[in-house]
């Protein structure tokens, strides 16, 4: 069973003084997302992620189509004990201590009175966050809330946690826990969907990743896949103290350091490099076909259609 | 109650008692204080009438404000700074969030009010030396008052589920004088006749009847209030505030958090 399935969930916004105009904010979108994946939803901001989100969430209510999360329908009151949550920069009340404000998202999502108090401390040690526990959160740093707000999305212990930004605005170090966080929530088994605009995140954390711009899927898959597409050229290792003078006139892209060399030519002259290396009795390190980054890729889906290749969903 | 909206009731109330809400007692016992001295000085057997009228007008100004400056940022605060949404992904229906607001609110209220009549009581006991039987009508002003800010809150309840917090204040006020006026609307409303006459009734029948709840007068007379008063009073607050948080909770449901 898929934990997410998204079938052509569509979101116009009637926007305007009489609300007449429409604004679209996602084109019907079609996703599966399996049990214990990870995935990364990638888009620059105002891609439509956060809609995605919220419809997924309740919040908003999509214009056509619909969505099932662990098979249940959107809005099927089952699904909400089984979901974790943390919005996009999120600021929590304030008034609360970090131990309050678990206590009461403990008791509205109907974690019974005997098991509250020793969940709630087990998550703020987790968090590193128990040393804090009765300081109000208007007293909290940045961090310190988002490590709060990772905590009250894995509370009440769901199967499928949603995160929307969750490295946003935090420091080396933050991102850090967020994301060994993401790989301790994968080895529980548990489905993790999290948008970023962070490309090394998704590339670090990902078993598949989708891309999406202007509200429109553009393109869908693991990482390997999505940037196996050979560039058509190789890079080149030796130990060489000096760029030999016949590799100088074919590649542009040398560079010594050290003893080694490495350079970038066309596959098509690997084989006339390999003689010439062989010819001059220079050690190959190795050899290795570029292939499209991550960041590539998604640069490449946000170019307007029609000025670069794209691969679709 | 339902177990979550006493949970999202009580945070409501924990939020406005650390928000300094109450502070506003502080303002109103230094008011009351010296209106009672003052009082005291100056007035010559009336000294009942006139701490009565000032102490419970004082409650009655007081609790609608705060009841609308509260009110109307239930919603839209919430909304704004993102706090219903790890509210409303958990197993809470957005139902239950509104009425556990309202409850947590009239609760803050009611504690206000409750204060806020020890400081009347305090004044009278200064200025009359001693309670009487006749100041049980104080009480039943005080009740009324209560009744009051149940629809104030409700209202600004409504206004807020579809509106800005400005326009929610404004609408919500505008409501408040208007009803606090609907006697004399009816009574205008009885000598027109023809179409007209029909909407100035609907209007006016429509409009919250404050001017029922205002027995001030009586109060700082002595005078006794009528049962049935006090249970068709009770009847209609009740039932028109349950009717603005059907309306709230309607509109509510099918909004758009964006």
């Amino acid at each position: 069973m898929a934990a997410i399935e998204i079938l052509d969930l569509e979101k116009t916004y009637m926007v305007g003084f009489w609300r007449k105009r429409p604004k679209l904010a996602l084109r019907p979108l079609r996703l599966k997302v399996e049990e214990g994946e990870v995935f990364g939803f990638l888009g620059p901001n105002g891609a439509g992620k956060t809609t995605t989100l919220k419809l997924l969430m309740g919040l908003v209510s999509p214009t056509s189509g619909t969505a099932r999360i662990l098979g249940l329908e959107l809005g099927d009151p089952r699904v909400s004990s089984q979901i974790g949550f943390l919005p996009e920069q999120p600021y929590f009340y304030d008034h609360l201590t970090a131990q309050e404000l678990l206590t009461y998202y403990a008791q509205l999502s109907g974690i019974p009175d005997r098991d509250r108090s020793s969940r709630v401390a087990l998550m703020l040690k987790r968090m590193g966050v128990e040393g804090s526990a009765d300081v109000q959160l208007r007293k909290f740093s940045k961090g310190m809330l988002q490590r709060v707000g990772l905590a009250q999305a894995i509370l009440h212990n769901p199967k499928v946690v949603f995160l929307d930004e969750p490295m946003s605005g935090l420091d080396p170090m933050g991102r850090r826990e967020v994301r060994e966080l993401i790989q301790e929530l994968r080895s529980e088994g548990k489905t993790v969907f999290f948008s970023t605009h962070i490309l090394s995140d998704a590339e670090a954390l990902c078993d598949r990743v989708a891309v999406i711009h202007q509200g429109e899927l553009r393109g869908v898959g693991t990482v390997a896949n999505l940037t196996s597409r050979s560039k058509g050229t190789v890079e080149i290792i030796f130990c060489a103290p000096k760029v030999p003078s016949a590799l100088n006139a074919i590649s542009s892209e040398t560079r010594a350091s050290g003893e080694m060399v490495n350079a970038v030519i066309s596959q098509e002259q690997q084989e006339t490099v390999l003689d010439i290396l062989r010819r001059e009795r220079i050690r190959l390190i190795s050899l290795t076909q570029v292939r499209t980054s991550l960041e590539e890729f998604y640069v490449e889906q946000l170019r307007p259609k029609g000025t670069g290749a794209g691969v679709g969903a | 109650m339902n177990s979550r909206i006493a949970f999202v009731a009580f945070n409501t109330f924990r939020e406005a008692v650390r928000d300094r809400v109450l502070y506003n007692l502080i303002a109103f016992a230094l008011l009351i204080s010296a209106g009672a001295i003052l009082v005291g000085e100056i007035s010559i057997d009336v000294e009942r009438l006139v701490v009565v009228n000032l102490g419970l007008t004082a409650v009655s100004l007081f609790g609608v404000v705060i009841a609308i400056f509260i009110g109307i940022g239930l919603v839209s605060k919430e909304i704004e700074k993102k706090t219903l949404y790890t509210v409303l992904s958990r197993p809470v229906r957005r139902w239950e969030f509104v009425v556990g607001k309202f409850f947590g609110l009239t609760g803050t209220l009611i504690v206000n009010t409750f204060f806020m009549a020890i400081g009347v009581f305090l004044a009278l006991l200064y200025v009359a030396h001693r309670l009487q039987p006749s100041d049980l009508s104080v009480l039943t002003a005080l009740y009324f008052i209560v009744l009051e800010l149940l629809i104030v809150v409700a209202l600004a309840l409504f206004f807020s589920s579809f509106s800005t917090p400005l326009m929610s204040a404004v609408f919500t006020f505008a409501l408040f004088v208007i009803g606090s006026l609907a006697e004399d609307l009816r009574g205008f409303a009885r000598i027109i006749s023809g179409f007209t006459g029909i909407v100035a009734s609907g209007m006016a029948y429509l409009v919250p009847n404050f001017s029922a709840f205002n027995i001030i007068n009586q109060a700082a007379h002595g005078d006794a209030v009528p049962g049935r008063m006090i249970l068709y009073n009770t009847l209609y607050a009740l039932l028109y505030s349950a009717m603005a948080i059907s309306g709230a909770v309607l509109i509510f449901q099918r909004r758009n958090l964006k």
